[in-house]
């Protein structure tokens, strides 16, 4: 196996998945805000709620085509660099993303086009409701998704089958109900959420800081600030849930997010901040909270976290199961129908192991032969570099914290404060835009980087799932999807750049209308003696 | 009794090979006007006013269109994992262009318009030319390989290892299938021109569509000959087992003799080919006769004839390998698990009609042709 390719391969996918969610959240988010604004102007018949809803569309727009063209990447990479994947998962992995197609692309997609077209074409309510149609239809979107990753953290409701040489499927429903695939959805739309209210919070604090559409930056601020102080509430308590979930999961995941390199006696503390090092195995200049890591981890006080090393020592165990049940595997598949009945019974007693043989196999071709220096190392193998995991984990969480106050700050003021925020509070929303787009690569760095050195945890690790690709070609496509997503990056922020400063399109004639039936029932209103309704 | 077992394994296993096709039908007939369209663009409008009428005939629907590709590749990977492992990883850098081109696309759509400089707007015309020209062209490459077999080969642990180069897929045959496949694009572009653009537009759309008509009739008659005499066919070797657990390496595959011999099996499928020449003749008239909608209809079947064709003439056959032949992906040996297709048919039967509902519904809000006019006073919404 060449491990430049699986290097390679890694970055590659890594590098367009953290792209494709640079574009992800605010179309999960500002998709719903757009909904809810234009829900107001249906009820309201107020021009400025329509002026609103056509002003953030704009901008969701622009941020929607490039979510689609990375998307694309997304849905072909699997069979293209991780062909072995994709045969070996394809089974189980495959239907969440077609009914993700079916579901979900088709529902956005289709009424995406009305949502922009269809103004003149469509009764209001009419149009209302396709705009819903594109919310829903995004979010539904990263319900499947995540439980198609949420299987890889997870790999519920699947065996092996030694004739095929694959995963196959024995419940559709675990797969779709697996705890951690919903923990994940929850957590990631809620991510999406605050990303959206974080950055119309922030745009319009920008117009009012230069005292421009002040009437459009007031009312979008106020939803941004309900809107995102839920998120924000729900992305915390939710974070924790899947904190909980790795707990029960990835083991040695949750070690790493905590640099537990031993396990401590129950409850564990948390380490606040510290630098982990990986040679010597600790963590230097650490700061402890006492008791609160047992909590998240197991939510007892006198359940024990397992540490890094108790976990290697146990995986090397499973490297020994698994090479058992490697050998039995050999013999099932040579003998066919005739194997004796022992050796089924021996493979079907550590075939949960079977993954873990696997892991040798980027030292020896046959782990049968396997040395022991060669288990130690594999087992070694199973722990992921721990400073990225701690660190990122750590920076989403603080972030996290940090939105659930700017949010608290603005809906209070919004609410009960006439809207009159301060200088310096706007300045803040400005800074903060960058905030929750590093805070979800952050995530997405914690749990795939974090499930190393498995693709699907436990069951095929990340060096056996390439494609048998030169090196040339994975670095070719590799530089070309780096310039070619460059050079789009820099042109859609052009684009958001130049509209927001543009703002919002006015609709002259529709407002003056409004206007004058206002005034005409007013007119009616007071020469009738009665106080005019709103 | 387990609910999966009401279909029987090998009858799953037809019906996902047929939804197969109606998927990359699905694709052709819809996204195939916005790629006829793209290629199109350059030739057919001139001035910026009609660029932008024949780009908004496709404005508001591409983008669902284009689910069709996407649901494509979902539908393989989930229903015959092993044609996504290796078609995607073989074609590397085949699919790594179509990619570029299609991520292009979208943008230049939504980006086009969004500033008023002419250079901007001529340079996402060219993406939009590419994003319709090159996956058209490759599409109908990859067909052409496939139909000679592809040199890849499984190793026992089922790791498909291809051995040809990005070259080696430019062979003459299968370039032939390209110019063909961006042939038949180009007429329905055409024809949706025709229905749906206005004046100078739709006129010069009417003259390529119907070069593209004629080219498509005779490259199609063209690749019949060579498919007859030239390529040889690949067929399953002893008593076949339908049912059994999806490992190709299992069956027995030779080559030898003439993939027209498949007619003589099965001489119904030959409706195939006819559809394939008589719905793009027809389309001809149809441009020939200004009359829009039959066109439309013609080319449609044209296309669905097309396709057809070449699944028929292979099957039982999807990925035949031309150097180890065994290792060939076949209907019987490459599906995934009986419960997995039952669960992804169940999905279909659900969410197939809707689709098919709420898409004819957004059509019908959209009848009518895009004029100057429209553009005139739409300019800030539209493309
Ligand atoms: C949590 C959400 C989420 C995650 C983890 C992903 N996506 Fe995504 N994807 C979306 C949420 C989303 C979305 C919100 O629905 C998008 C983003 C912007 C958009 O236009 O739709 C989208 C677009 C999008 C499209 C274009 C759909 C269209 O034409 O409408 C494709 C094909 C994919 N994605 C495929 C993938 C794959 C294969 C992923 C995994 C590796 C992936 N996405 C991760
Ligand atoms: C869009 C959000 C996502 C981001 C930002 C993301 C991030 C990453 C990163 C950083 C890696 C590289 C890890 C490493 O090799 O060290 C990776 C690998 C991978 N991810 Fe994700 N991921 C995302 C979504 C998904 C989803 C939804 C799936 C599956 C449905 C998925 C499947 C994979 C696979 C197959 C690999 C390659 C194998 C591996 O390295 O483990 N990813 N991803
Ligand atoms: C106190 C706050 C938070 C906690 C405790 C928390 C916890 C977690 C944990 C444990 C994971 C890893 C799950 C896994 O390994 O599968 C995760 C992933 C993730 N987090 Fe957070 N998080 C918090 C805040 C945030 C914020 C503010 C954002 C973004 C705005 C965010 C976005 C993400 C994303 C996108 C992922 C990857 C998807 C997933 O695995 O669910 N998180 N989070």
């Amino acid at each position: 196996m060449d491990i430049d390719i699986v290097e390679l391969s890694r970055l590659q996918f890594a590098t367009t998945a953290l792209y494709h969610f640079l574009f992800v959240p605010l179309t999960l988010g500002l998709s719903v805000i757009v909904a809810i604004m234009e829900t107001v102007y249906v009820m309201t018949g107020r021009p400025i709620w329509r002026q609103m809803t056509k002003f953030w569309g704009m901008l969701f727009g622009i941020n929607f085509a490039l979510g689609v063209a990375t998307g694309i990447t997304m849905e072909f990479q699997f069979g293209m660099n991780w062909s072995y994947y994709s045969h070996y998962v394809g089974d189980i992995f495959g239907a969440p993303l077609a009914i993700e197609g079916l579901m979900a692309f088709f529902l956005e997609a289709t009424f995406v086009g009305l949502f922009f077209f269809g103004w003149d074409k469509l009764s209001r309510v009419g149009h209302l409701v396709v705009a819903w149609l594109v919310a829903i239809g995004s979010n539904f979107s990263a319900l499947w998704i995540l439980i198609a990753n949420g299987w890889m953290q997870n790999p519920v409701g699947a065996e092996f089958n030694p004739v095929t040489m694959r995963m196959e499927m024995t419940s559709f429903f675990d797969v779709m109900f697996n705890q951690v695939a919903q923990a994940k959805f929850v957590h990631t739309v809620s991510a999406g959420y605050v990303t959206a209210s974080v950055f119309v919070l922030g745009v319009s604090a920008w117009y009012l800081l230069h005292g421009r559409h002040t009437e459009l930056a007031r009312r979008s601020i106020a939803v941004a600030a309900s809107f995102g102080l839920a998120g924000a509430l729900s992305v915390v308590v939710l974070g924790d849930e899947s904190g909980y979930d790795a707990g029960e999961n990835q083991k040695m995941k949750l070690a790493a997010i905590e640099a537990m390199w031993h396990t401590e006696p129950a409850p564990a503390s948390f380490t606040l901040i510290g630098l982990p090092n990986q040679e010597e195995r600790e963590t230097k200049y650490a700061i402890h909270i006492p008791y609160v890591m047992g909590l998240i981890g197991t939510r007892s006080l006198d359940t024990p976290i397992q540490g890094i090393a108790e976990l290697e020592a146990e995986n090397a165990g499973r490297i020994r199961s698994g090479i058992i049940a490697y050998d039995a595997l050999m013999t099932i598949r040579a003998e066919g129908p005739d194997t004796p009945e022992d050796v089924r019974a021996t493979f079907e007693q550590h075939s949960d192991d079977l993954g873990y043989a696997f892991l040798l196999k980027r030292y020896i071709e046959d782990p049968r032969q396997a040395s022991e220096a060669q288990i130690a190392q594999a087992a070694e193998d199973t722990v992921p570099h721990v400073w990225p995991i701690f660190w990122a984990f750590r920076i989403m969480v603080g972030l996290g914290f940090s939105f659930i106050a700017v949010m608290a700050y603005f809906f209070f003021m919004a609410s009960f404060r006439g809207m009159r925020f301060p200088r310096w509070a706007l300045r803040l929303a400005v800074i903060v835009i960058p905030a929750p787009w590093i805070a979800a690569e952050m995530g997405w760095i914690v749990a795939e980087y974090g499930r190393q050195p498995w693709t699907v945890d436990g069951i095929l690790p990340t060096a056996l799932s390439v494609s048998h690709l030169s090196v040339g070609t994975v670095a070719v496509t590799l530089a070309g999807f780096v310039l070619l997503y460059s050079a789009l990056f820099v042109v859609e922020m052009s684009l958001m750049i130049k509209y927001i400063r543009k703002g919002p399109y006015q609709d002259v004639a529709e407002t003056e209308a409004w206007t004058e039936r206002r005034r005409q029932h007013r007119k009616i209103a007071s020469d009738l003696n009665i106080s005019p309704a709103e | 009794m387990i609910l999966h077992d009401l279909i029987a394994f090998d009858t799953l296993r037809v019906i996902w090979w047929v939804l197969l096709g109606v998927l990359l039908i699905g694709f052709a007939v819809t996204d195939g006007f916005d790629m006829g369209v793209g290629a199109l663009l350059p030739f057919v409008a001139e001035t910026d006013v009609e660029r932008r009428i024949a780009i908004n005939t496709v404005g508001p629907v591409w983008e669902g269109n284009q689910v069709w590709f996407i649901l494509g590749g979902g539908a393989i990977f989930a229903a015959w994992p092993p044609l996504y492992a290796v078609s995607f990883s073989g074609f590397y850098l085949a699919m790594f262009l179509i990619l570029v081109a299609l991520i292009l696309r979208p943008v230049a759509f939504k980006y086009r318009s969004k500033r008023d400089d002419m250079r901007w707007r001529e340079a996402w015309d060219w993406a939009l030319f590419v994003g319709g020209a090159v996956p058209a062209l490759v599409f109908g490459v990859a067909v052409g390989n496939v139909l000679q077999g592809v040199p890849f080969r499984l190793t026992p642990d089922m790791l498909p290892i291809y051995e040809g180069s990005f070259f080696g897929l430019l062979n003459p045959f299968a370039l032939s299938c390209g110019l063909t496949s961006l042939a038949m694009m180009v007429m329905h572009g055409g024809a949706w021109l025709g229905l749906k653009a206005e004046g100078p537009v739709a006129e010069r759309a009417r003259t390529y569509g119907m070069i593209a008509a004629v080219v498509v009739i005779a490259l199609f008659a063209l690749n019949g000959f060579w498919l007859t005499y030239l390529v040889e066919r690949y067929s399953l070797v002893g008593p076949v087992v339908t049912d059994g657990p999806s490992n190709p390496l299992l069956s027995e595959v030779t080559r030898g003799g003439s993939w027209i011999s498949a007619y003589a099996d099965r001489p119904w499928a030959l409706t195939a080919p006819v559809l394939g020449f008589v719905g793009a003749f027809f389309a001809l008239l149809g441009l020939w006769g200004r009359r829009e909608v039959v066109t439309l209809l013609a080319s449609k079947l044209s296309i669905l004839g097309m396709i057809s064709t070449v699944g028929l003439t292979m099957f039982p056959f999807i990925l035949p390998s031309s150097i180890d032949p065994r290792s060939s992906l076949t209907v019987w040996d490459s599906s995934s698990s009986h419960l997995t297709l039952f669960v992804m048919l169940g999905a279909a039967v659900i969410f197939v009609p809707i689709i098919l509902a709420y898409t004819a519904w957004v059509y019908s809000v959209l009848w009518g042709k895009v004029t100057a006019s429209d553009v005139a006073e739409g300019s800030h919404t539209l493309y």
